[in-house]
């Protein structure tokens, strides 16, 4: 049993910034994450970020990680990569397990366990891609944007020859911008709202590169026998219905599905933190107040684990949750606190504007409603 | 969002006519000039640092529209590599032989070639003609963003937005 | 389908090759990359044909979370080929059904 002052979960933006806070003030951190590869969802994101210089604006994602791992080692920061974690016990005791063995000749059933005992853990895991059902879905073929990002900006391979994207979010503009630049063609995208869900600025260069976008649009379903041939789109009216006779067809070989993230809330759940159902967040979100702190003390949430948003509030929230795990902050406690201060500052910077009103209003309910945390169960 | 600009995706010249960062017609006329095409409220200000004139201004909130002061813009065309929505062009209408040129963002495999030419096309992806690159590359500061200035006829100077990509292989080669 | 050259991220970086074994056919890959890496690059896009129904499955969230890449490596079932490394001398399967091989 290795002890530890802070046990991340994920070694993303959210969960190598919390581990880089820790550090700084000497405390023992561990951040555990299953991919060998650490970095999370920025190790995909070649394009560059929006926000201030203060923010890593004009810097790509894929340069942010290099950055943030390089700190992160410096300061000796423990990385457990290939390695999940399964249990979250009181005290808190955490349990992990290999998930990628070093030799595939070992049996799965007899994977190697270990368990720290942390004072304080980050719940940093991100997000999952929300699916979409329709028919002909489970081809092969079909898969999320996020994982066509995955295939042609880290494995460098393309998933197909023409895609159809689906969902004109920020995602599905993004990652249609990336699969042209990957050299694969996109067909379309389609969107079963009546407006452009993304920026402006997104879906400006997708239209220049001659993708054509269509609202009101929904799938009607994916074609092929085992691996997807062909994709069937219709129209929908003002209550999302198919208009019959508008039915298109599209000779693709791959479906993006881009309808957006939820936050993954296993661990929350199982080490018994409350969770509220929040539209704006993406979903079931574990509840926590301004310090990011869940309703079971000690167990603190960041990035898109606490809300869908970007990777530069992740990355904020993870030195929040850092510092609040590491010095055992609780709400009251961040009054006068000048770094946290600092950091709530620049988060409120970047939820600006009008694309963020929703997630401004569902933070602060949050929080509101995280006022009189639940005494734990 | 404006109403072209959230159904099809681009803006329509009405819609750029009242942006902050759209000069008047007569500045382009007198030599280049940059073209802000941001109109949203995000959080986003890496223009307003890259202007070595301060030229651009964004202010705070950070979520305010860029501003273009097209006096004290020189049409350097620094900004162009820095806005990460690639939504900075260079326009200059001031040539002779009734062209135009267009400086414009580029991430894509091939890059052009000077005096290549080149299917322009607007900010539908419609081809509206022909055009000859003047430049293309990019520099350390614009980490691979790379600009390309390309000749247009000058009726098209304020409708080209990019240049038709040529279909490419897994190895960046034409098809 | 590899992408050689690439506007942002350059050419592709130089790496050992190895050998795998996919339903008997040679299969090269680059050392470090995930299984389903290589088999995405060669072109195979079933992994394996779910219990009740026989229906094929491949790649959906490509991050380790979904299952639907699950393969038979060296023998061991339900191995996520998403995040699971090649190895020189791997023997990979198709599986069919849940479990481990010999049960089936």
């Amino acid at each position: 049993m290795s002890i530890v002052d802070v046990l991340v979960v994920g070694a993303g933006p959210a969960g190598l910034a919390a581990g880089i806070e820790v550090a700084k003030r000497g405390g023992r951190v561990c951040v555990v994450d299953r991919n060998l590869e650490p970095g999370g969802q920025l190790i995909k994101q070649i394009h560059k970020f929006f926000g201030s210089r203060e923010h890593h604006a004009g810097v790509r994602g894929v340069d942010i990680a290099v950055e943030l791992l390089e700190e992160a080692r410096a300061l000796g920061v423990t990385l457990r990569l290939g390695w999940e974690v399964f249990a979250i016990r009181p005290g808190h005791a955490v349990d992990i397990v290999q998930a990628v063995a070093d030799d595939t000749t070992g049996s799965a059933g007899n994977a190697p366990t270990e368990s720290f005992d942390a004072r304080s853990v980050v719940l940093a895991a991100g997000a999952e891609e929300n699916a979409l059902p329709f028919e002909g879905w489970t081809l092969a073929g079909v898969m999320g944007a996020g994982a066509a990002q995955t295939l042609i900006n880290v494995w460098r391979v393309r998933p197909g020859k023409r895609v159809l994207m689906v969902g004109a979010g920020n995602v599905g503009l993004i990652v249609s911008y990336q699969l042209l630049q990957a050299g694969v063609t996109v067909a379309a995208i389609i969107e079963a709202a009546p407006r452009i869900g993304g920026y402006g600025v997104h879906a400006a260069k997708i239209r220049r590169a001659g993708v054509p976008i269509l609202t009101s649009h929904t799938i009607l379903r994916a074609e092929g026998v085992e691996c997807v041939e062909g994709a069937v789109v219709a129209q929908v009216d003002g209550t999302w219905c198919p208009i019959e006779g508008t039915e298109r067809r599209f000779e693709v070989d791959v479906i993006c599905v881009a309808v957006g993230l939820h936050p993954n809330t296993r661990l929350a759940l199982l080490a018994g933190c409350r969770l509220v159902f929040s539209p704006a967040l993406g979903g079931w979100v574990p509840l926590h107040n301004a310090v990011l702190e869940t309703t079971v003390p000690g167990i603190y949430v960041a990035g898109d684990a606490a809300g869908i948003e970007e990777a530069s509030t992740a990355l904020e929230e993870g030195r929040l949750a850092g510092i609040a795990a590491y010095e055992r902050l609780r709400d009251v406690d961040a009054e006068g606190h000048a770094e946290i201060a600092a950091i709530q500052r620049r988060l409120d910077d970047l939820r600006g504007g009008p694309f963020c009103a929703g997630i401004r209003a569902a933070k602060s309910a949050l929080q509101t409603a995280g006022e009189t945390p639940c005494p734990a169960t | 969002m404006p109403g072209n600009l959230s159904q099809d995706g681009y803006l329509s010249l009405d819609e750029l006519e009242s942006a902050p960062g759209v000069p008047a017609h007569d500045r382009m006329r007198r030599g280049p000039v940059a073209v802000v095409e941001c109109v949203q409220e995000i959080p986003c200000n890496p223009c307003e640092a890259a202007c070595p004139h301060h030229a651009i201004q964004v202010g705070t909130p950070i979520t305010n529209c860029p501003v273009l002061d097209a006096e004290k813009c020189t049409g350097c065309g620094l900004c162009v590599t820095q806005c990460p929505g690639l939504a900075i062009f260079v326009v200059d209408l001031s040539r002779s032989g009734e062209t135009a040129a267009v400086t414009l963002p580029y991430e894509y495999l091939p890059l052009p070639e000077a005096g290549e030419l080149v299917d322009v096309v607007d900010r539908s992806g419609e081809v509206v003609g022909r055009g000859r690159v003047l430049r293309a590359a990019t520099t350390p500061a614009s980490d691979r963003t790379a600009a390309v200035t390309v000749e247009v006829a000058r009726e098209h100077g304020m409708h080209v937005r990019g240049i038709r990509r040529k279909e490419v292989d897994g190895n960046g080669h034409d098809r | 389908m590899r992408i050689e050259q690439h506007p942002i991220l350059g050419p592709l970086p130089e790496a050992r090759e190895v050998t795998l074994r996919v339903d008997g056919r040679v299969v090269t890959a680059r050392e470090g990359e995930p299984i389903a890496a290589a088999l995405a690059a060669a072109g195979i896009r079933v992994h394996r044909y779910t219990a009740k129904r026989s229906e094929a499955r491949g790649i959906l969230c490509a991050i380790g979370q979904c299952t639907d890449c699950a393969m038979i490596v060296n023998g061991v079932a339900n191995v996520r080929t998403c995040i699971t490394p090649v190895a020189d001398g791997m023997v990979v399967e198709t599986q069919r059904g849940v479990g481990r091989r010999s049960e089936m």
